[in-house]
């Protein structure tokens, strides 16, 4: 008993994010997460995938504490950062505690400049303006495209460059876990993989734990070293990013490859329609 | 030509004193995107605060000026604290009724006080002599009641272009949900907005009872006059408040000069401002500084 107890406190140790059965509930009534738990291992990339409406984006709002804009709550379960409690906190707080959402949608200010968008991410930090300058400047090394666009309004930019905009602004609180939802959203495969790689690099170098929420599934496992797939508000399969890229359903219902990994012909194509029924 | 220009230098004062009783309209529109019906009576306060402070309790004018801008920051920080907080997320237009009974409660708690049916003025502290140059005067107070409005319409510009918060003050009325999302305390900016718009009044209402007499009725009129102002330079603009005051202080002025008496014409100054107000519209719907909606396809 006492060396179960001590590997649990170990483990809560080297996850930096824990989520333990959360229910998330809007407006009193409509359930969107139904016992939701996953874990985040500090300095990793985690993937959080899924169709639409499977409940990613309510998880990660659970976690950034942006569930009340919404009307929504976390009725059941709690989440930990860091050890501490913040299930139900303001998002203010989470972010003094070290985790930033990126929005989906990449939400920037649309009318201030690139430079007044990364600046203001730094707003909850205390640590003195020698820091934060030091900081912006490693921005636009992360990021060299922003760096012609300084004084452009954001608004004005493109697709690509407002999901770097919005990367940036979060990185701007120096986080320590990073949470993306959907950076793909809306972008050319090149950008996608553009900003992919970005995000891996962020991660090598500063060591800043990522947990991003994707539908593509392929370019989210690339980069992941565990993910979880969701459906209708639940976990429904974890496990390490390599082998979930094996895993014969995943690939067939996430990444488009069939068993036989050759194309469909059109006769079998009603084998397309057959669901999955995880549960 | 003496006349002229006579008339353009108090249509700048008078436009500058507009730019100065807007920026609180401005402050508050930019950040919650709501229209403070009671903002009026936020300078009258300030007027009279300042008044009292000054002859009532003796403190020389350029320190209870400073302390009655504080008491307005705080006053209106409360107001923003008791009564609008609890409606963030609420219909923009069940705020605006709020601040419409804010402002009856205030005219109702001034009424209480001597300065709701007495006129009152301000002592002279600086030289009653007018400065004049090739025959264009300008009175001491004047000047010096534009010089404040310059020094604290650059000061707000300064705060909002280049302080982190001042910048986050704008990200909220852009996108209330990505400033959560970094951290920004959207309660806390409309606090502030609230607070710096009061600070702002205060000014306000001391430069004009300074210039015009403490008369409760001219100065709470002041709110809905700088409507317009507000409206033409484009609601949420800084720049636009200061450009639209000047415009409409010499459109005034130059009616009132010129117009006024000859072809059988009377009041145009008060007239005039409105009719141009609506040809700008028309031409630029968003005002001359506002922002227009950035649509990306």
């Amino acid at each position: 008993m006492a060396k179960a107890a001590l590997q649990k406190n170990k483990s809560e140790q080297e996850n930096i994010l824990e989520v333990n059965n959360i229910e998330v509930v809007y407006n009193d009534i409509v359930q969107v997460l139904r016992g939701v738990s996953l874990s985040v291992k500090k300095g990793s990339i985690v993937a959080l995938l899924g169709t639409n409406g499977a409940g990613k984006t309510t998880a990660l709002r659970a976690i950034s504490g942006l569930l009340k804009p919404e009307n929504g709550i976390i009725k059941e379960g709690y989440v930990r950062f860091r050890g501490q409690d913040i299930t139900n906190k303001l998002g203010t707080e989470v972010v003094r505690n070290g985790a930033v959402m990126v929005p989906e949608g990449r939400r920037v200010f649309k009318h201030l400049t690139v430079s007044e968008n990364i600046r203001v991410g730094s707003i909850t930090r205390r640590d003195g303006h020698a820091r934060i300058n030091k900081d912006y400047e490693l921005m636009y090394r992360h990021f060299p495209r922003l760096s012609n666009i300084i004084n452009r309004m954001a608004g004005y930019s493109s697709g690509g460059e407002q999901q770097m905009i919005a990367i940036a602004r979060a990185l701007m609180a120096a986080p320590e876990m990073l949470m993306l939802d959907e950076p793909s959203l809306g972008l050319a495969p090149l950008l996608v993989k553009e900003i992919f790689d970005n995000i891996l690099e962020i991660n090598k170098v500063t060591g800043t734990t990522i947990l991003v929420v994707e539908q593509n599934a392929r370019i989210a496992l690339e980069i992941a070293d565990y993910a979880y797939i969701m459906e209708s508000g639940r976990i429904v399969l974890e496990g390490a990013a390599d082998e979930l890229k094996d895993n014969p359903d995943v690939k067939e219902f996430y990444l488009g490859v069939t068993q036989g990994g050759g194309r469909k012909s059109f006769k079998n194509i009603k084998s397309y329609k057959r669901r999955k029924r995880w549960m | 030509m003496s006349y002229f220009f006579q008339i353009v230098v108090s249509g700048v004062v008078v436009g500058s004193i507009y730019a100065l009783a807007a920026l609180g309209l401005v402050l508050v529109y930019k950040s919650s995107r709501v229209a403070n019906f009671a903002h009026g009576q936020i300078i009258a306060s300030g007027a009279f605060i300042t008044y009292a402070l000054t002859v009532w309790a003796s403190i020389p004018i350029y320190i209870s000026f400073f302390i009655s801008m504080l008491i307005t920051f705080l006053l209106a920080w409360s107001v923003e604290r008791i009564f609008l907080r609890r409606l963030i997320g609420e219909p923009i237009i069940s705020v605006i009724m709020v601040t419409i009974g804010l402002a009856s409660i205030l005219d109702g708690l001034i009424y209480l006080t001597p300065f709701g049916t007495k006129n009152f003025s301000f002592p002279l502290f600086l030289p009653a002599e007018p400065i004049s140059i090739y025959g264009v005067s300008i009175s001491w107070t004047q000047l010096v009641g534009v010089i404040i409005t310059v020094v604290l319409i650059g000061g707000f510009s300064w705060f909002f272009k280049k302080s982190t918060v001042g910048i986050s003050m704008r990200a909220v009325s852009d996108d209330q949900f990505a400033s959560m999302s970094v951290g920004i305390s959207v309660p806390s900016v409309f606090g502030l907005a609230w607070a710096t718009a009061g600070l702002s009044a205060a000014a306000a209402g001391g430069i004009i009872g300074n210039i015009t007499g403490l008369n409760f009725d001219t100065l709470h009129a002041f709110g809905v006059v700088v409507f317009p102002v507000v409206i033409l330079g484009g609601l949420d603009s800084i720049l636009g408040a200061v450009v639209a005051g000047i415009i409409m202080g010499l459109i005034q002025q130059f009616a009132g000069g010129y117009l006024d008496g000859n072809f059988g014409l009377n009041g145009t100054g008060e007239v005039l401002p409105y009719i141009i107000l609506l040809i700008i519209l028309l031409i630029k719907p968003h005002g001359l500084f506002g922002i227009h909606e950035i649509e990306r396809v």
